[in-house]
């Protein structure tokens, strides 16, 4: 298995593998999370496991990774998040203190989204058998408001903030390489930003993803898939601190693959772009929020960004780690 | 003895003037019969007396120029006992085999009648007839009549007509034959679309005098022009293509012009007259007439001579033309596309009302020892098929990702498509999913096997994936020695050398300096360059003093201090694998050396630090570093050593001519050694020369003086390019080797 960048391989494997053994409706859309109906109660309901080195980067851990994760998750599909499971495998001799530290940011990062964790559940493996720790969250939320259907030629394209800096933390935090750098991780919990432009818009906002693996280029990427349209974005309209630019242009990656972790893709009606970047710059988490571009009917299935030099490059989905192309 | 017989002629045979010729060929012997075209080619039946028609049959192997005739088979009928000879009209039915024929520069008759004042096509700039003119970019379906041309929006005048109409007339049945009266016409117009007063030809001449930059419509798409000599108007067209380095052509009027600015020998004037018309590199004169920017740093100057009616009437003082197109995009080719993506670059347009359906480059090639040796193959030159082994499925070849050709093959003949592009460009792919089709088509090809690169991210290798046929995957390196067989119609074992940018390998690292066992079904390493970082990836290959870093190239030279910000993490990357790939390239040992010794850190175009390098050494150098293989299995040989041994001569104060040259010395040394060692174990003595590290003439001399002097017998490439433009051949060669059930 080499399945973890996210990109086609992940969904093949996905495909491959899950579907076939667990197929059932609610499942078959492959979506984040799962939209469930209970006695006539609307509920949204994801997981996700967290596997991240190191375990603690500038401007987070694996604690607040986890509980944003599964919070962005509930809130991308117009839910608002209320409970989640917290799920911890640990390594033989994992210093107490980490856990602690750990568990510490997991309860201001769910107080700071306004969640409960409300059950949980801990296994410890023999040294070497794990990377330390790794958690799973589970999260339930309320639907209370629908999306507005489905993405369609017109639509606008709105990212919430400057992308890529997660990812390029992680990298640097590494400390394989021995780069100065001010980037912090962007984890921050969505959902009231969500709130902010699901108030704003209503039912103009079709769609939300948070860009998490495989980055803003993978999001769009499924999107145009699901929905037989044409992605066009500007290369220049997209948020990219300059630090971030310039790691990834040392380390030869484009910031549109790198991960975020408290920024969203927001499809909306057209006629409602202007509204929909106004709310967003209005909530702290969305002040560097941007309009990348538009919906197209042609070609369906395909991300094209336009060049700074008028061309219009083709934004794939990535097999697997990136390898040059050029002869 | 009255005999009838039936005869068939398979090939290129429609719209060549073939059935006037056959006509002709029989009337003048006297015989009666009939000629007409099918999809299949061309028919004919003739009849009167045994001895006459075994003549006729002789006279049919002397056709007119554009004609090629693939295949004549024969069948007895039963005498009429009718006089008469008649050309019968086409038949749409039935499978289409003939071949369409590639564009064709405009012939002698019709240059006379384009400059004789009175002839009624006196200046008319689509003066074409059977002998030449546009044939594949305008052809829009088979068979080749003119309903199924971009002519069909242009009904004949009774003059036209009535040539049409006359076998005895040049231009009988040519498909694209129009006058003044009845045909396209050019126009001058603003980057607005408005046309500008004056006669167009003459309004377009002076604005080039003037130092202007014209866009024009040529056959295959748009190209932008400017005086060569006018060195503020060839570095305006620089500035706003945004083409920092990248050499331009030049047009001049005749062979004469092209000998004020290159060494023209017979080769060299035999392609630069051709009837297909490619760009012909030259070795540059030190006082050619050229302004500075129009081949920064180089010593060859790709020239060629006006190939349609249109560039007759402009050509004077040398041209640079170049396609028409912003930085990397593909040529523009639609009119509203060309005034969209260049009203910032041109000044006019020159353009027509004649559709190019297809978008068509123009071909780049050059001579070695004697024999052509194309670099692009695309306009004139395409669709021409390569002839493959017979047998086999037919096959549709991906090819790969940049420069990309595809091509399609069946009966053993390999249709390879005209320069598709980089594509990971929209237009491009869009070009590549159209163009296959419109070449199965053409050439009714339906593939039942799709081969295909290795590499996984190659939009090419995803289009194959996404067919649901039975696929081949085949290792690019194997391909481009495959390519180079087929090329050279070869299929017994050969010992491959395969030097290039980067394929995908069998290890899923990136190979590039590669020797291999090869036949056309498969093929071993035998030996290669050992792996090293490229850090950063792409970056590496953008900027080539990464890969002097990766090399081991001390921090106290100049490449590390012109690049000390980022000298350290870099070498990390390296050392640590971050971001990082394995690559035995020698592409990037060419890069390494070029950063080294100061000759270029950051690209613009592919293969620029290698193609600067080799204008760098001095030919009179002979000697050489050492090169060692080990005793490995596959035997690897360290370009750290070499780079060492660069670094060793640098701090010695050796000029880089020099170095250069001893560099270059030592690669074409490494070529004769792998062989050699691959001869102990196989006893194999013919050498496959292909990658596009080949194109670099410096090293391809000196491996093959070496490796003749050593004995081998040496395979280079002469009807696809060497880079990867001919990948998409030896995908072919190999799918249609491959057993199949
Ligand atoms: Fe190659
Ligand atoms: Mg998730
Ligand atoms: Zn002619
Ligand atoms: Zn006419």
């Amino acid at each position: 298995l080499s399945h973890g960048a996210g990109g086609k391989a992940t969904q093949t494997l996905i495909q491959a593998v899950f579907l076939d053994a667990f197929r059932n409706p609610l499942l078959e859309p492959l979506d984040d999370g799962a939209r469930l109906s209970i006695d006539g109660a609307s509920l949204a309901f994801t997981t996700d496991s967290y596997v991240v080195s190191p375990l603690f980067f500038p401007g987070g851990d694996i604690g607040d990774l986890a509980v944003n994760g599964t919070v962005n998750d509930l809130a991308v599909s117009g839910a608002e998040p209320l409970h989640l499971s917290a799920g911890f495998i640990l390594e033989e001799g994992f210093p107490v203190a980490d856990l602690k530290r750990i568990v510490a940011s997991m309860r201001v990062a769910a107080e700071v989204a306004g969640v409960q964790i409300v059950t949980g559940d801990t296994k410890v493996v023999q040294r070497g058998k794990a990377d330390g720790c790794y958690i799973n969250t589970a999260g339930v939320g309320a639907i209370r408001r629908p999306l507005g259907g489905e993405v369609r030629p017109g639509d606008a394209i709105l990212v919430s903030g400057p992308i890529g800096e997660h990812g390029v933390t992680v990298m640097l935090a590494r400390g394989e390489l021995d780069i100065e750098s001010d980037v912090t991780s962007d984890t921050a919990p969505l959902n009231g930003l969500v709130a902010t432009l699901m108030d704003a818009c209503g039912e103009g906002v079709r769609r939300m993803r948070d860009a998490t693996r495989g980055g803003v280029a993978t999001i769009l990427n499924e999107v145009a898939a699901d929905a037989g349209v044409a992605v066009v974005v500007e290369e220049d309209a997209f948020p990219v601190r300059p630090d971030v630019r310039g790691a990834c242009e040392l380390l030869g990656i484009d910031p549109l693959y790198v991960a975020c972790e408290g920024r969203m893709v927001a499809i909306v009606s057209g006629d409602v772009a202007d509204e929909a970047l106004a709310a967003l710059r209005s909530h702290p988490l969305g002040a560097g929020a941007a309009l990348v571009g538009r919906i197209k009917d042609d070609p369906p299935g395909l991300v094209l960004l336009k060049t700074a030099f008028g061309g219009t490059r083709i934004v794939d989905l990535l097999v697997g780690d990136p390898l040059p192309r050029i002869c | 003895m009255r005999v009838r017989t039936e005869v068939r002629v398979e090939g290129t045979v429609q719209g060549v003037g073939f059935r006037p010729f056959v006509h002709g060929l029989a009337t003048g012997l006297g015989l009666a019969g009939l000629v007409g075209n099918d999809a299949a080619g061309v028919f004919i039946e003739v009849e009167g007396d045994a001895g006459t028609v075994e003549r006729f049959l002789r006279g049919l192997r002397e056709p007119p120029p554009l004609a090629v005739i693939e295949r004549i088979s024969t069948r007895s009928l039963a005498p009429h006992g009718h006089g008469g000879f008649s050309i019968v009209g086409s038949e749409a039915s039935g499978r289409r085999r003939t071949l369409v024929s590639a564009d064709s520069a405009t012939c002698a008759d019709c240059l006379r009648e384009l400059r004789d004042p009175a002839d009624r096509r006196f200046g008319y700039p689509f003066v074409n007839c059977t002998n030449c003119g546009p044939r594949f970019t305008i052809v829009t379906d088979v068979p080749y009549d003119r309903p199924n041309t971009t002519m069909a929006g242009f009904a004949m005048c009774a003059d036209c007509a009535a040539e049409y109409r006359d076998p005895a007339d040049r231009r009988f049945h040519a498909q694209p034959v129009c006058c003044p009266a009845c045909g396209p016409h050019v126009t001058l117009r603003d980057p607005d679309g408005r046309a500008l007063p004056g006669e167009p030809m003459a309004a377009a001449r002076a604005l080039l005098r003037d130092g202007g930059v014209l866009a024009l419509k040529g056959l295959g798409g748009y190209h932008l022009a400017a005086t060569a000599a006018d060195g503020s108007a060839v570095a305006a067209l620089r500035s706003r293509k945004h083409r920092e380095d990248k050499p331009f052509a030049v047009m001049t009027a005749d062979v004469r012009s092209a000998r004020s600015l290159g060494e023209v020998g017979p080769a060299e004037e035999a392609l630069l007259t051709s009837v297909r018309r490619p760009i012909v590199l030259l070795r540059r004169l030190a006082d050619a007439p050229l302004a500075a920017a129009v081949a920064p740093g180089n010593r060859s100057i790709g020239v060629m001579l006006p190939y349609t009616p249109l560039h007759h009437l402009l050509a004077g003082e040398p041209l640079v033309l170049t396609s028409g197109n912003v930085s990397d995009e593909p040529i523009a080719y639609r009119d509203e596309d060309a005034f969209a993506a260049l009203r910032e670059i041109a000044d006019a347009f020159l353009t027509h009302d004649r559709p190019i359906h297809v978008r068509t480059d123009d071909s780049v090639t050059r001579v070695f020892r004697g024999r052509e040796m194309p670099l692009r193959r695309s306009r004139g030159y395409v669709p021409g098929p390569v002839p493959l082994p017979a047998g086999g499925p037919p096959v549709l070849a991906c090819g790969a990702e940049l420069k990309n050709t595809f091509c399609l093959a069946k009966d053993g003949r390999a249709f390879v498509s005209h320069h598709i592009g980089d594509l990971e460009n929209y237009e491009t792919l869009r070009a590549y999913r159209e163009g296959i089709e419109h070449f199965g088509r053409l050439f009714d090809i339906t593939p039942s096997l799709i081969a295909h690169d290795l590499h996984p991210e190659y939009l090419s290798t995803k289009y194959a994936l996404e067919q649901d046929l039975p696929l081949v995957g085949v290792q690019h390196h194997h391909a481009h020695i495959a390519s180079c067989m087929a090329d050279n119609e070869r299929t017994e074992p050969v010992i491959g050398v395969a030097f290039d940018g980067t394929g995908y390998g069998t290890d899923g690292t990136l190979w590039g300096g590669e020797f291999l066992v090869a036949d056309l079904t498969g093929f071993e390493r035998a030996g290669h360059l050992r792996p090293v970082p490229l850090p950063g990836g792409t970056m590496a290959i953008r900027e080539p003093w990464r890969m002097a870093a990766a090399h081991g190239v001390p921090a106290d030279l100049d490449v590390a201090r012109r690049n000390a910000a980022r000298w350290d993490t870099v070498v990390a990357m390296g050392d640590r694998g971050v971001g990082s790939p394995l690559t035995s390239s020698m592409g990037r040992l060419f890069d390494a050396v070029a950063a080294l010794l100061g000759v270029r850190d950051r690209v613009t175009y592919e293969g620029q630090a290698a193609i600067e390098l080799e204008q760098r050494a001095d030919p009179r150098v002979g000697d050489a570093y050492p090169v060692r293989l080990d005793d490995g299995s596959p035997f690897t040989v360290s370009g750290a050593d070499l780079v060492a041994a660069v670094v060793a001569d640098l701090r010695a104060g050796v000029d880089v001519p020099s170095i250069a040259a001893r560099f270059h010395n030592a690669v074409a040394g490494l070529v004769v050694a792998g062989a050699l060692r691959v001869r102990e174990t196989t006893g194999l003595t013919t050498v496959a020369l292909s990658g596009g590290v080949f194109q670099n003439l410096l090293l391809l001399e000196r491996a093959v003086a070496g490796l003749e002097a050593g004995g081998f017998g040496v395979l280079v490439h002469h009807r696809v390019p060497p880079g990867d433009g001919g990948i998409s051949l030896g995908q072919a060669a190999v799918a249609a080797a491959r057993p199949h059930g």
